[in-house]
């Protein structure tokens, strides 16, 4: 602390002088209005709330191809949807779940909302380019879904392997789209790692030394950096299919020294960290919950930080594992082999720690350790069926086989969806300010359970017995029939819980029970601010003392005073002990994100279509930065302040 | 919350406001988006020795390997220009507004010289992208570095123009101080880039 | 289930003692399990001894993640039932040094026993995977595969070119001896899938690769590419028909010998029509100047069992369906429709139905 003194002040005087700095503060950081307001908002807290609705919308209308993939396969030689049909819509239910429902909606969406109200600060690090990410993400996903509707949608696989995916098979413009698409996402991933990694190292409350830094921070600051190491891999490999496809590159081309592997390796080597950055946000939340409603600190803390690094590390060495039946020599697979079960060690600490935290804690069973325990035992099997698909034989038999799929659907609903209705259900209550229902929660759960398992417990048996992924239809003597029946009578009742989970939250939203500042009684710096927050976050800025920064406050914890509330302005501190180091202006309200956004999204959608959309789409795009760059407006000179008043 | 008197205060009125280099919060951002390009960069090189490594001959018989002239040329330029960058830094920590106007003119003029030279690289690379997987490879790790040229020379000119305005105080100096870290890593991402595309056909 | 198998490699692959018991007991259960897995094609129906191997090391892993699991969970309701508390409002914070003491215990073995487990695994996988992938092995038959959109292109390879088998989407081998496979793909990649037989290897466009396996139980395995590859990923099956050493031979020697003459008037119209019809664009019949290999070879086409790729049985009105509109039963497959008046598909079909 550079500076610590008791405040000599009378009560009346603190209420009037907190009464004028309300006041300030909301004119300071009040959000725009009107429909051009809607486009200039860069505060985190809406643009993270958009970004979740956003993806739930796109998690709602991938559920709908799911559904359809499940009424085609139902019975045996269907004919409801037609190869080509079934192919773009596996493709596109594949693509929309993992680059614009879970990344956006764990990664983004409860990273942008919660990373700054758990550091206690007022906004993102670079608010500008954090809304720029999310108009980006829309384009990006529009332009997957036109297609789509337009019957042009993509059709190679949500990996879109060449050659099927080259310039030879795929010709028109549908597996443009897809790659296109990503690289909309990966820009908007990419956008948020800054904002994210930034933000955690540089403006959490004065106090919270990273050996203090809730685990949540410290999962998204993990993640921040594999995002920033895999996803460039994406966009170099999906930029490289684009080039084979439009101006005749000959990459993955093996007749002109190119190769097909290649691009699997490239992918692959994005993929698999993908996995753990769908999977590590689900742990971020159940560590954060499990603290807070078994009433304790989380138990092993360091382990589980060094768990999460540990599992950032080796999610970079095992993407070959995806790669077993190509043939590779045998002592490279090991290799891997080797590396992808060593990734049990820090996932199963992680689950030895929550045990030990439910066994010596006063465990509050409410809706949102519900879920948590639903994710106990959907993950569990997909992480244990994750051990038998690293072995390399056994790989080669179910590799790509429904028995894959039933792994995956584990893996990630399991460790991302149910762990999202998890910190969905508990963090409702500080975004929006209300409850949600109980019952209906619980309604919510049991369909979804029970379904979920209905879907894709007999698709483990399904890929023992032969039923490869990817296939429109299959015969009926292959006696496939009577599990994918089961399977698609659980997508019913999977959708139907959705459905009450959306019914509850419309109608707590309308006449929930008010949540108060902090309903379940957590430790987070997110719950010592009104519910949902005001656009300033705090009144006061907080500092904190221990891991649980409302648990472990003394009763004089001190509070930060002296920043300025006429400008926007934000407490900077020292990346390892947050000790201060700068007051700094944060960038205002701007519309020039929103533009270049649209500037860019045109130049890249019309790239598809003709080289030269390249060179004329980046004049607009100069255009929009230069607005967006441009300092505006001097700094008025400081006015009384706060702490001077004292 | 309502007891204020009986809390502590962290008073924090008298910290600075701008911080030019290390503290400053974008120095950090800038650090992140080397960390992303310069993985891209990684990646375009792993791909090209990956396919060097599943053909027998380098670059693929009938192709010479680029002739080195303007690749020399340019790398010449992109050393001298370190001294501008450098020139910056110093000049924007003192907050000397005139110095760091030219210091950026000058850096965003050899930016350009490197732009034009790199059009002419790229003629002298004995291939074209459509030809093999080699020569794709090739044009898209120069490509690649080349978007990286042309984005610089504008972030410097831009800073160059504000330069020109009295809006050029405070975080503007921290700005064109990020602006030649940046610049550093262009260059050593040329470097790389070059003993790769001139080096590899020749040595390896 | 677990047959015995004289193969010398098997030195290799011996078990470590430990699961000894859970093995047998899991295969047995497995075995079962399968018993009401009709159809015959399944992993854990291996009529290989690659197959069986990795049955054998997928029960082991199964019933050791099975254990993981539900000992996991126990230990879950067991913590949360120990300090579940019904209050509605949040309950002040504990602190547990003690409790936590000893937990750290009881979670350092728990890792402890993880990475034994995961060391086991590993090792138990390599070894598997050395029997499974063994090349050094002296191989009886060599068969040449192509991956199509979307047939399987079937070559026995000889130094001699008339030596040389071409079929399709068909392959046999003699039982008990070891088959060598080198894959290839003339357009995108697919993979090669037989459960019953060994693990899937891809076929990929400018890598040849190879693999073996040994049947040792006759009998015909179907398969089907586990790669997505386009349109009609879902029909392009093929059959792994496995037969005695003799019956080998026999078929081996009737696949030489060049097409049967056309005898009667019809098969003579029939051979007419395919000659002059867009048919010779694509296939080959042996004997006759039709030379194309873009589609599957004819020869024998009477022989075998199916056909599109294991879609349709081989018979005349199926045939004569699938050679008037192929658009309609595999839509999207590279053959296309041919206008023939009844006459001539009548004769088409009988002619080719003689090519035994």
């Amino acid at each position: 602390m550079i500076e610590t003194r008791e405040a000599q002040i009378v009560e009346e005087r603190a209420v009037r002088v907190r009464q004028g700095e309300r006041e300030r503060l909301a004119r300071t950081w009040a959000h725009p209005a009107g429909f051009w307001g809607w486009f200039t908002n860069v505060s985190h807290t809406a643009i993270g709330i958009r970004y979740m609705v956003t993806s739930f919308i796109f998690f709602l209308l991938g559920g709908v191809l799911a559904a359809l993939m499940r009424l085609q396969l139902a019975y045996p030689e269907q004919h409801l949807l037609g190869p080509d049909r079934y192919n773009q819509i596996f493709t596109v239910h594949g693509s929309t779940m993992i680059f614009l429902v879970v990344v956006p909606m764990m990664f983004q969406g409860f990273g942008v909302y919660l990373v700054p109200l758990m550091c206690g600060t007022r906004n993102i690090a670079f608010p500008r380019l954090n809304a720029f990410s999310y108009y980006v993400y829309v384009g990006g996903g529009l332009l997957l879904w036109i297609g789509l509707l337009l019957n042009i949608g993509a059709d190679a696989g949500w990996f879109a392997y060449p050659p099927l995916s080259g310039p030879q098979f795929s010709p028109g413009k549908r597996v443009d789209f897809w790659a296109q698409m990503i690289t909309f996402t990966e820009v908007s991933a990419m956008a948020v790692a800054v904002c994210l990694a930034t933000t955690i190292l540089r403006y959490r409350a004065p106090g919270m030394t990273l050996n203090r830094m809730p685990i949540f921070l410290w999962e998204k600051l993990v993640l921040s950096l594999m995002v920033m190491f895999a996803m460039p891999a994406v966009m170099v490999v999906s930029s490289m299919l684009l080039l084979d496809r439009l101006v005749g590159t000959q990459f993955f081309n093996p007749a002109e020294a190119g190769d097909a592997l290649l691009y699997q390796h490239l992918f692959w080597f994005f993929g698999h960290p993908e996995v753990y950055i769908l999977f590590l946000p689900g742990a971020a939340i159940v560590s954060t919950l499990l603290a807070a409603h078994c009433r304790r600190e989380i138990f092993g803390y360091t382990p589980i930080v060094v768990s999460v690094v540990a599992t950032g590390f080796l999610s970079f060495s095992v993407w070959v594992h995806h790669m077993f039946a190509t043939g590779l020599p045998q002592t490279s697979e090991s290799f891997f082999t080797a590396a992808t079960l060593m990734i049990v060690i820090p996932t199963g600490t992680q689950f030895f720690c929550w045990i030990a935290t439910i066994w010596n804690g006063r465990l509050q069973f409410q809706i949102p350790m519900l879920w948590v325990s639903g994710f106990v035992a959907t993950f569990l099997v997909g992480g244990l069926s994750g051990p038998i698909l690293a072995s390399v034989p056994v790989d080669t038999q179910v590799h790509d086989t429904y028995f894959v799929v039933a792994h995956f659907h584990y893996v990630i609903i399991g460790g991302s969806i149910f762990t999202m209705f998890a910190g969905l259900y508990h963090w409702i209550p500080k975004m929006g300010g209300f409850l949600m229902n109980e019952t209906l929660g619980k309604i919510h759960f049991w369909l979804f359970f029970v379904g979920f398992n209905m879907t894709f417990f007999p698709m483990h048996i399904l890929g023992l017995r032969g039923m490869p992924r990817r296939i429109y239809t299959y015969p009926p003597e292959m006696h496939w029939s009577g599990l994918n029946l089961l399977a698609s009578i659980g997508a019913i009742f999977m959708a139907a819980g959705v459905l009450v989970f959306v019914w509850n939250f419309l109608q707590s939203r309308w006449s929930g029970e008010r949540a108060g500042d902090n309903p379940w009684g957590a430790g987070g710096l997110e719950w010592a601010t009104t519910s949902p927050p005001p656009e300033y976050n705090f009144l006061e800025l907080p500092t904190v003392n221990g891991r649980e920064a409302l648990w472990d406050a003394a009763p004089n914890q001190p509070i930060v005073v002296g920043l300025r509330s006429d400008i926007q302005e934000l407490l900077v501190t020292h990346s390892l002990d947050a000790e201060p180091q700068l007051k700094e202006k944060s960038e205002g309200h701007s519309i020039w994100p929103f533009l270049a956004a649209i500037a860019v999204s045109l130049t890249f959608v019309g790239s598809i279509f003709n080289a030269w959309a390249v060179p004329i789409g980046a004049i607009p795009v100069i255009a929009t930065l230069v607005g967006w760059l441009w300092p505006r407006g001097s700094s008025p000179p400081a006015p009384e302040v706060v702490g001077k008043e004292a | 919350m309502e007891a204020y008197r009986e809390k502590l205060l962290l008073d924090v009125s008298k910290l600075p406001s701008v911080a030019i280099g290390r503290r400053n919060v974008s120095w950090l951002g800038n650090i992140f988006y080397m960390v992303i390009e310069g993985t891209m960069f990684l990646l375009v090189i792993a791909s090209y020795f990956y396919l060097r490594s599943r053909s027998v001959d380098w670059p693929p018989a009938p192709y010479m390997p680029p002739a080195l002239r303007y690749g020399i040329a340019n790398v010449v330029i992109l050393l001298l220009s370190l001294l501008p960058a450098r020139w910056i830094q110093k000049r924007a920590a003192a907050g000397d507004r005139p110095n760091v106007r030219v210091g950026l003119f000058i850096l965003a003029a050899m930016a350009l010289v490197a732009i034009v030279v790199r059009w002419f690289e790229f003629g002298a690379l004995n291939c074209r992208w459509t030809d093999n997987g080699y020569a794709s490879t090739v044009w898209a790790l120069l490509g690649v570095h080349t978007g990286h040229l042309i984005t610089e020379f504008i972030e410097t000119f831009l800073i160059g123009a504000i330069a020109c305005t009295p809006k050029m105080e405070g975080n503007r100096f921290a700005d064109a101080d990020t602006n030649s870290v940046y610049w550093y890593f262009v260059v050593a991402t040329a470097l790389i880039c070059d003993l790769v595309i001139y080096g590899a056909p020749r040595f390896i | 289930m677990i047959g015995q198998d004289e193969n010398p490699a098997r030195a290799l692959h011996k078990w470590p003692r430990f699961p000894k018991i859970a093995k047998r007991r899991a295969a047995g259960v497995l075995a079962n399990f399968s018993a009401v897995m009709p159809g015959g094609h399944s992993v854990l129906d291996g009529a290989a001894s690659q197959g069986r191997h990795i049955e054998r090391l997928f029960s082991v892993l199964f019933f050791v993640c099975l254990g993981v699991y539900f000992l996991t969970l126990l230990f879950f309701a067991i913590g949360g039932r120990r300090s579940y508390n019904p209050a509605e409002k949040p309950l002040p914070i504990v602190k547990t040094p003690e409790a936590d003491a000893v937990a750290k215990w009881w979670v350092g073995s728990a890792v402890g026993i993880t990475t034994v487990l995961v060391f086991v695994i590993l090792v138990l996988s390599i070894r598997t995977g050395m029997y499974v992938q063994d090349v050094s092995a002296q191989n009886s038959v060599t068969v040449k595969l192509t991956g199509h959109q979307w047939w399987w292109e079937v070559t026995y390879p000889d130094s001699r070119a008339d030596q040389t088998i071409f079929t399709a989407n068909e392959i046999h081998v003699p039982v008990g001896q070891r088959i060598a496979v080198l894959t290839n793909s003339a357009d995108v990649i697919h993979s090669f899938w037989a459960p019953s037989i060994t693990g899937k290897r891809d076929l990929i466009p400018g890598y040849s690769t190879a693999f073996s396996f040994t049947v040792d139980r006759p009998g015909t395995y179907r398969g089907q590419c586990a790669e997505f590859c386009g349109l009609q990923h879902a029909h392009m099956g093929f059959s792994v028909v496995a037969e005695s050493p003799e019956d080998f031979e026999a078929w081996r020697q009737s696949q030489l010998t060049a097409a049967k003459e056309p005898e009667s008037a019809l098969t003579r119209s029939g051979q007419g029509v395919f000659l002059t019809h867009a048919c010779v664009m694509c296939h080959a019949i042996s004997g006759t100047t039709a030379g194309s290999h873009v589609g599957p070879d004819l020869t024998h086409f009477a022989s075998r069992g199916e056909i599109a790729a294991g879609l349709l049985p081989n018979n005349p009105g199926s045939l004569a369906g699938w050679i008037l509109d192929p658009q309609r039963i595999k839509p999207g497959t590279t053959m296309p429709p041919n206008n023939l008046s009844g006459e001539d598909l009548e004769a088409l079909v009988t002619y080719l139905e003689s090519l035994k």
